[in-house]
């Protein structure tokens, strides 16, 4: 039976809400599932962590040497806990995960399972390669196995019993090698375009970085974040952070807004995802209305002060 | 200061990939390839840094069949001094990468090792991370800005929370993200002078490395597909389109 170690991603005393949707992908391989803490004190997460559905016990190890989260300091703690049995071991699929987990697979001589979108069975899982274009279906060796999450494929498990809390000692130590400076945290003035629920986005047909106000307007009339195509950003009108596609942000928003974007291949490859796609394009034959849910043939300096008037 | 760049030759993202009818992989014969566009950034930020006069010495390193060369002639393009082909067939997963990336990195005593955060290919995202444990190194993940000083490297990270800046021991790999700079275009000089820079051929078994165990591909599938939707006439009809199904 598998043995399921979830490393829990938190900040500032608050677990991340992406770790009961690790735990959902963990029912899905089935087993013993545990989580595990590390903090300087790990107390109100671990409480936290506790109450998610299906957690058998949630391991705390305290070390003050875990202030930040540095994976340089949490691999030697995850791979001691790991040694204890355990078959997975699980993270979110968030930019946390991502730095941690390969590092982790190195360091046990396995490989790493990245993205897991399903599960087949203990060891067989799929994930999305070519920026989601194909789904690729895996079969980890044996050994321990390593993953990240995706998070927009599973669901958060509900409030459970409450599992035990156990304190864990670990050896942790300070790194030598890696020392946090400091964190600015993202601005607050607009959802942030990679975890927003709405997103509109602009592409070449603005025309100019003047133009793009429109594309803001609507965004913040519907409390959305802003992204734009690469051709916009390519000619200058936005600065690269907000490039929705392959070589920019894959983001898998309930509503987007593609607006003066004709649909390159790269562009939909970061969109594939999105629940609903609303397409507005003064060219009936862009490529964008193959896949927009909801398409209108427009002129969008007319379309899209008018939307956000009504909207 | 001597860094080493890695970098992946993969389907150029402009190509619409197409699937193997039988499951079995991605189509790339004759298909346009070019440099995995996460490591243009990571060689440019090698070229910025030597143009600053932090990096003395650019090595491009890429690991696969023949075919990778022209990738490392497009590093050497950008700038890069010299480089190695770590010449082998066949699919190569990211812990036998990092194996044999961590051999280069301590033969050539490289300082920092540059890597795109991911090849637009696999979207692995890990084979910096793992060369990085391999070797006991400091890492620093996604990129946005680099500042490389003697013994130590100032690195802000594009992550969920923000911009986290971190400070590391050289040694160090660092995996770049968008944010960090823009690839500049090639000149045509630049590119004839490319071929007649030195690229040096080993083998696995040069660098004594075995290959790790790997994810076994059982098989590929298209994603399920978008049915194309409603065209609606009105900005009236959309905003009621988008009201009945409760999304605005």
């Amino acid at each position: 039976m598998s043995k399921i170690l979830i490393v829990a991603e938190h900040a500032n005393g608050k677990l991340n809400a992406g770790v009961a949707k690790v735990v959902a992908a963990a029912q899905k391989i089935g087993g013993e599932i545990d989580v595990a803490v590390f903090a300087t004190d790990g107390s109100a997460v671990a409480a936290e962590a506790a109450k998610l559905a299906g957690v058998s016990k949630v391991l705390q190890a305290d070390n003050a040497a875990n202030d930040h989260a540095l994976a340089v300091v949490l691999t030697s703690q995850i791979v001691e806990l790991a040694s204890k049995g355990y078959s997975h071991v699980l993270v979110p699929g968030t930019t946390f995960g991502k730095d941690l987990a390969p590092r982790v697979a190195a360091k046990l001589g396995v490989p790493q399972v990245s993205d897991v979108m399903a599960v087949h069975s203990a060891s067989s899982f799929d994930r999305p390669t070519y920026a989601g274009n194909a789904i690729t279906t895996v079969e980890a060796p044996a050994g321990t196995i390593v993953a990240t999450v995706r998070l927009a494929s599973f669901n958060a498990v509900a409030a459970g019993n409450g599992a035990s809390v156990e304190k864990v000692s670990v050896a942790a130590s300070a790194s030598a090698n890696t020392k946090f400076v400091s964190l600015q945290a993202a601005k607050a003035d607009r959802p942030d375009l990679q975890s927003a629920a709405r997103v509109v986005s602009g592409g070449r047909a603005l025309g100019s970085s003047e133009n793009f106000s429109i594309i803001y307007k609507l965004a913040d009339k519907i409390g959305a974040g802003v992204g734009a195509s690469r051709a916009a950003v390519d000619s200058g009108y936005v600065p690269n952070d907000m490039q929705v596609g392959q070589t920019g942000k894959i983001i898998a928003p309930e509503l987007y807004f593609a607006i003066g974007i004709s649909g390159a291949i790269q562009h939909l490859a970061g969109i594939k995802d999105a629940r609903t796609i609303v397409a507005i394009n003064k060219d009936p034959e862009a490529p964008i209305f193959e896949v927009a849910d909801f398409g209108l043939v427009g002129d969008l300096f007319q379309v899209v002060p008018e939307l956000e008037g009504k909207l | 200061m001597k860094v080493l760049v890695s970098v992946k030759r993969v389907v150029d993202y402009n190509v619409r990939i197409q699937i193997k009818p039988d499951g079995s992989g991605v189509v790339t014969d004759g298909v346009k390839h070019s440099m995995n566009p996460f490591d243009e950034i990571a060689m440019e930020e090698a070229v910025r840094q030597k143009e600053k006069g932090k990096v003395t010495e650019i090595i491009a390193v890429t690991l696969g069949g023949a075919k990778n060369e022209e990738t490392l002639r497009t590093a050497l393009a950008f700038g890069a001094d010299r480089a190695i082909h770590v010449k082998e067939e066949g699919e190569i997963q990211p812990l036998t990468a990092a194996r044999a990336l961590a051999a280069l990195v301590k033969k050539e005593g490289a300082q920092v090792l540059f890597t795109g955060k991911q090849a637009i290919d696999d979207d692995a995202n890990q084979t910096g991370q793992m060369t990085a444990a391999l070797l006991d190194l400091p890492q620093a993940t996604f990129a946005s800005k680099v500042e490389l000083d003697a013994g130590k490297a100032t690195v802000t990270r594009e992550i969920d929370a923000g911009l986290e800046t971190l400070e590391v021991t050289l040694p160090a790999v660092i995996t770049t993200d968008l944010r960090l700079n823009e690839p500049r275009y090639l000149k045509l000089p630049d590119i004839m002078k490319a071929k007649k820079k030195p690229i040096e051929t080993v083998s696995f078994a040069d660098l004594g490395v075995q290959p790790a165990p790997g994810l076994k591909t059982v098989k590929t599938a298209p994603p399920p597909s978008r049915s194309k939707g409603i065209m609606v006439k009105t900005v009236d009809e959309l905003v009621s389109a988008l009201k009945a199904k409760g999304l605005v």
